[in-house]
């Protein structure tokens, strides 16, 4: 029987000529992540481990990302024993203050995940690198230091959901729309347990910008991973940020997937994801009533990318934030930050009002740096809004992609470009 | 094995934001962080929770993020086992890891009321609802995951691999 891409790259990573769904296999990592806030756990995890070493120095990244700069002392001293221990290990891709982003727009950057590699992170978003052909998933801190210790984590061959994807989206639609068209249609657990593969003509009008904010947002439907197939875009990525080599696997002809969705790009409306769940989708049109927002942030590892910052400072350019809202601009990473610079996309933001962030996850888990009150809406460019997600339990957040988010900010309520 | 308590009840979705909301994720404290479990949607819960006490809840328990503090915080306030018709992935890892019985069965999670006394009989998957009489079959986990189980979790599985 056909393996799907994530079988293929699963049995090479178990020593399997072939694996099938509902098979638990043990797999080796090519990288084991995690941030500020799952890896202090899993340092404790590692006291209890009679292997008091790690399985390989150059194979682990550290990532402090939620909470800094630290915003308190409890904070401060998480990530203090992250570098106590980054230090006594010798951990080579430890990533603080003025040298870190958030993880999953950073270690596609740093050249860290490749097409091929198999790779845990103690964070739900580590999905994201399946933009690049990579099997790479979430789980918790106790599979981390398991996998800082031996290189290997056991999983359970996910079976797939096939998303063909067809047709060119509008000049306004993103991957964010793409994925929260999906995450709308079939639900927050519609891809439980699953592997989501993207495939399809209408792959090559996505940026790789796209591909990681739809890749990233796969654990939103419940899916194991999401991964596209790798094409040239993917390999033009690979050469101007990597080093290591990759291997490129493709999913056989007759693959068995449990499910086909054909999903037409240019079909897509800009969607928003209204409290509480990702999947309560609505688009633009579909609104009919003017819904004010008190603040509006563009960031995350979802959407804090340069093409992210460029889509908004496209609409925010030469014109003001709405009075009655805040506006949090957020590069993902220094080297976006950099960059929106040097494209005076920075300037564009300050002058119309707008508040930039150094990166930090921040507001997205209502860390700190723009937490809402009782009773507050903003619209966000990030992954969820559930109950409390960013402030207050009593307050809601409602996805969306930059461009939205960004017309949105400075129209007061919730618009699309078209309706500024 | 077995544990017998009074169930709460939740519906679909519960995801890790509510059982543990990140503005406490600073904490490392087992003890102090479980003071704040489930606060968001249930208020009552943390004063009202006992040792042994069962938490059922529909589909995809656990949903979200991968913050292990989740079960974490749910065993550490004394919960003996949660029953779903579902749970998300990342959240049945973590359980499993570190040891926090967890079962899925649709057919107990439908029927088990908020309230209920219930009873669990690990070696066989056998939930009975004391309360009202009725009886429920979970499936069993796969032979390695049980190993995990048997183990007190994967750093036990591993210490003695």
């Amino acid at each position: 029987m056909g393996m799907t891409m994530t079988q293929k790259i699963l049995a090479a990573h178990a020593g399997l000529e072939s694996v099938e769904a509902g098979q638990l296999i043990e797999a080796s990592l090519d990288l084991v992540l995690g941030n500020d806030i799952t890896t202090p756990v899993a340092i404790n995890v590692m006291g209890g481990i009679d292997k008091k070493s790690v399985f390989d120095r150059d194979k682990i990244a550290l990532v402090m990302d939620h909470f800094i700069p630290n915003k308190d002392i409890k904070s401060a001293e998480n990530c203090k024993l992250c570098r106590e221990f980054a230090v006594k290990h010798e951990i080579t891709n430890y990533f603080d203050v003025g040298k870190m982003g958030i993880e999953h727009a950073l270690l596609p950057e740093s050249g860290l995940t490749v097409a091929g590699d198999c790779i845990i992170g103690a964070d739900s978003h580590t999905c994201t690198y399946g933009a690049l052909g990579a099997f790479s998933t979430g789980v918790g801190s106790t599979d981390m230091a398991a996998g800082m210790a031996t290189g290997k984590a056991w999983f359970k061959v996910p079976s797939a959901i096939r998303f063909n994807l067809i047709g060119k989206p509008g000049k306004w639609i993103s991957g964010k729309d793409v994925i929260l068209h999906i995450i709308g249609k079939i639900g927050v657990d519609g891809a439980l347990y699953k592997s989501m593969e993207f495939v399809g003509e209408g792959i090559q009008y996505l940026s790789m910008d796209d591909r990681f904010t739809i890749a990233n947002m796969a654990i939103e439907a419940g899916g194991k991973n999401g991964i596209f197939p790798v094409d040239e875009a993917a390999v033009t990525y690979m050469k101007e940020h990597g080093s290591r080599p990759y291997t490129v696997y493709e999913a056989d002809p007759d693959a068995v997937y449990d499910e086909e969705i054909t999903i037409d790009l240019s079909q897509l409306k800009s969607t928003v994801s209204f409290p509480h769940l990702p999947s309560n989708t609505k688009t633009i049109p579909e609104i009919g009533e003017k819904i004010p927002v008190n603040q509006a942030v563009i960031g995350s590892c979802t959407n804090g990318r340069i093409s992210d910052l460029r889509a908004a400072a496209e609409i925010i350019r030469g014109k003001k934030i709405a009075d009655n809202v805040r506006c949090i601009v957020i590069p993902a990473t220094q080297k976006i930050y950099l960059k929106a610079l040097e494209e005076g996309l920075i300037k564009d933001f300050i002058e119309a009002g707008a508040a930039v962030s150094t990166p930090t996850c921040g507001p997205c888990l209502g860390g700190y740096m723009g937490i809402l009150a009782a009773g507050e809406r903003c619209i966000s460019t990030t992954n969820r809004n559930f109950v409390g997600r960013m402030g207050h339990v009593d307050s809601e957040v409602y996805l969306a992609s930059p461009a939205v988010a960004a017309a949105s900010a400075v129209a007061g309520y919730i618009t699309d470009p078209e309706g500024l | 094995m077995n544990v017998t308590g009074r169930v709460f009840k939740y519906g679909d979705n519960v995801d890790t934001d509510v059982i543990i909301p990140a503005r406490y994720l600073n904490i490392q404290d087992k003890k102090e962080l479980s003071e704040h479990a489930m606060e968001d949607i249930d208020k009552d819960f943390v004063k009202q929770v006992q040792k042994g006490d069962i938490m059922v809840a529909r589909r995809n328990f656990g949903c979200g993020s991968s913050r292990e503090h989740a079960p974490m915080v749910i065993k550490e306030s004394g919960v003996g086992c949660v029953i779903a018709d579902t749970f998300a992935r990342i959240f049945f890892r973590n359980a499993i890891n570190i040891g926090l019985p967890i079962l899925e069965c649709p057919d107990a999670a439908e029927h088990i009321n908020a309230g209920d006394q219930v009873s669990v009989d690990f070696d066989t998957g056998e939930i009975k609802d004391l309360t009202t009489g009725k009886t429920f079959q979970a499936q069993p986990f796969p032979e390695f995951m049980q190993k995990i189980i048997r183990a007190n979790g994967l750093v036990g599985y591993i210490n003695a691999e």
